[in-house]
């Protein structure tokens, strides 16, 4: 039975993310095209059924899975064909820890809203987006291809550069809510920002409390999911990039590392600075509005409200960093580490020490 | 520079703001028309075989011949429009008019569109004004180079566009146009 809960956490997770992640091929044909005064690819269809081009992820997977599967003759064998699943697993294994509702009481049982509950959730998220960049390199030295070792070490350095600014700028939210733990994390910001005027606050979010933080976090999140602008691993327009050599579903893992990755950075903005699954105002009991009202709600329907305020949040983020993909021009390769040394690192260690000063101040 | 783009932050909000502005313009667009106002569009572009934009008048599309009145072919075999050919696609074969008052009549009189360049130089040099590109049909590909020769009986039978530039007769299927 527990193993059955355990079993049905991970799978809910999985689930999530696979699906937003495939739907995400969608999602970026028809935002982009709405963006530029298109209407996207729409003449899939089955039976003449077209449903807005839905169908679209589908034929890209039946072309993907049915094209030749190549390798170079040179290439490392064993590597070459590791690669794309470790980028996908390691992208797959981020979401684990990120909540998606509270706990939930359910005939006599608790159960957290997480794949795996750890009290370094945020660590973990961190070392599996880390490990991620590996798939990559794994790709660009196998391919036995300058060109995609050159993407491949561009990964690598893109990926330490980004890093080290998410690693820096979470610890601003780590020092306000005192906890590594990603729900705590999350519950801390269903707490009042300010002391109650008159009953009135404003829930504690992340992005309220560490606008800073949020904004750096947001920028290197991009760079590591390394899509445009950051896109320097794969560089379409100068080096192919580290999958150059790569055909078929192999291909399309890697393409879908960087959607699942998207999703990832996605779920973790929104469990660190958007307030996760926190709905404003609602507590265990119901709704309790700060002028007042309040609104008795039973136990299933408080969680299923956290849990769709959780996912809207997450797709409105996707919604973000898809109109930042399609908005900005990509950098060049040194612009991009300049901005990530000189720019991000500094100031997420400055944002460190601010936040440092203003606890000191506000504990004493 | 200004110290607003050095630190990017401002122009890249100002940049999403329109590509923002653009997206939600357009999906408000979209969304009227699939609730009713057909009117209202949320792209530009021309959703293309079932949409046409209009051809201009002049456009060069598919040759036609020239009718007289009884149905035999303006064409009098002269062989200027086949000289003028920078293509050299037209290829025709002369022969006898029952009529002695008109000199010659093709026997053949085939265009292989597969070299054809739409220069227009054999309507401009045609003496009898017997062939003409006014038949806006544009889509004639094929699979195979045959398919892309079209023979006297095809071009006769075809009528010049409608005003809006749309073709009025049906494409002729030339032998070998199915893979």
């Amino acid at each position: 039975m527990d193993l059955g809960i355990a079993f049905g956490r991970v799978a809910f997770v999985m689930l999530f993310v696979l699906n937003v992640g495939g739907l995400l091929t969608w999602v970026e044909r028809k935002q982009s095209a709405i963006m530029q005064d298109r209407i996207g690819a729409n003449r899939a269809s089955i039976f003449g059924l077209r449903l807005m081009g839905l169908f679209h992820p589908l034929a890209d997977a039946i072309k993907m899975l049915t094209k030749e599967d190549f390798r170079p003759a040179r290439a490392d064998r064993f590597l070459f064909t590791l690669a794309p699943f470790v980028s996908v697993f390691f992208a797959l294994a981020a979401f684990a820890s990120i909540p998606f509702g509270d706990t939930l009481h359910l005939a006599g049982r608790e159960i957290p809203l997480q794949a795996i509950t750890l009290n370094v959730g945020i660590l973990y998220v961190f070392a599996m987006l880390s490990l991620g960049v590996y798939g990559v390199m794994m790709a660009g030295w196998s391919s036995a291809n300058n060109f995609a070792l050159l993407g491949g070490q561009r990964a690598a350095a893109l990926m330490i550069s980004a890093e080290i600014a998410i690693g820096a700028s979470i610890m601003g939210v780590i020092m306000v809510y005192g906890s590594l733990n990603m729900q705590d994390i999350v519950r801390g910001q269903g707490e009042p920002l300010l002391p109650r005027v008159f009953g009135a606050w404003i829930p504690a979010w992340g992005i309220l409390t560490q606008p800073l933080a949020f904004l750096l976090f947001l920028t290197a999140g991009i760079a590591a999911t390394k899509r445009i602008p950051f896109d320097m691993p794969e560089g379409e327009s100068e080096i192919i990039g580290y999958f150059i050599e790569y055909s078929g579903m192999k291909f399309g893992m890697f393409a879908m590392a960087d959607f699942l990755e998207s999703v990832v950075i996605a779920g973790m903005t929104t469990a660190l600075f958007l307030g996760g699954w926190q709905v404003p105002y609602l507590t265990a009991g119901g709704f309790q509005f700060p002028w007042g009202w309040t609104l008795g709600l039973p136990h299933l329907l408080v969680v299923l409200l956290q849990v769709s305020a959780f996912v809207l949040k997450v797709s409105a983020m996707i919604f973000v960093l898809m109109l930042i993909r399609w908005t900005l021009p990509r950098f060049r390769y040194d612009q991009a580490m300049r901005l990530g040394w000189l720019g991000l690192f500094p100031l997420s260690i400055a944002n460190i020490v601010v936040t440092g000063l203003i606890l000191l101040v506000g504990r004493s | 520079m200004r110290l607003g783009q050095r630190f990017y932050v401002v122009e890249v909000v100002a940049g999403l703001a329109l590509t923002a502005h653009h997206f939600f313009r357009n999906m408000g667009r979209h969304i009227a028309h699939a609730l009713g106002r057909t009117d209202v569009k949320g792209a530009v572009t021309v959703q293309y075989p079932e949409e046409h934009r209009p051809y201009s008048p002049r456009l060069r599309s598919l040759h036609r011949l020239v009718r007289r009145e009884d149905g035999s072919p303006r064409c009098v075999a002269c062989m200027m429009c086949e000289t003028v050919c920078p293509a050299r696609c037209i290829y025709i074969v002369a022969d006898e008019h029952p009529n002695p008052e008109i000199e010659k009549v093709p026997a053949r009189f085939d265009i292989d569109l597969g070299k054809c360049v739409f220069c227009g130089y054999c309507v401009e040099a045609c003496p009898e004004d017997a062939i003409r590109m006014d038949t806006g049909i544009l889509e004639f590909s094929s699979y195979s180079r045959t398919g892309m020769i079209y023979t006297k009986e095809m071009l006769l039978s075809l009528e010049p566009a409608s005003p809006d530039g749309r073709p009025t007769s049906p494409v002729p299927i030339p032998a070998g146009r199915r893979p």
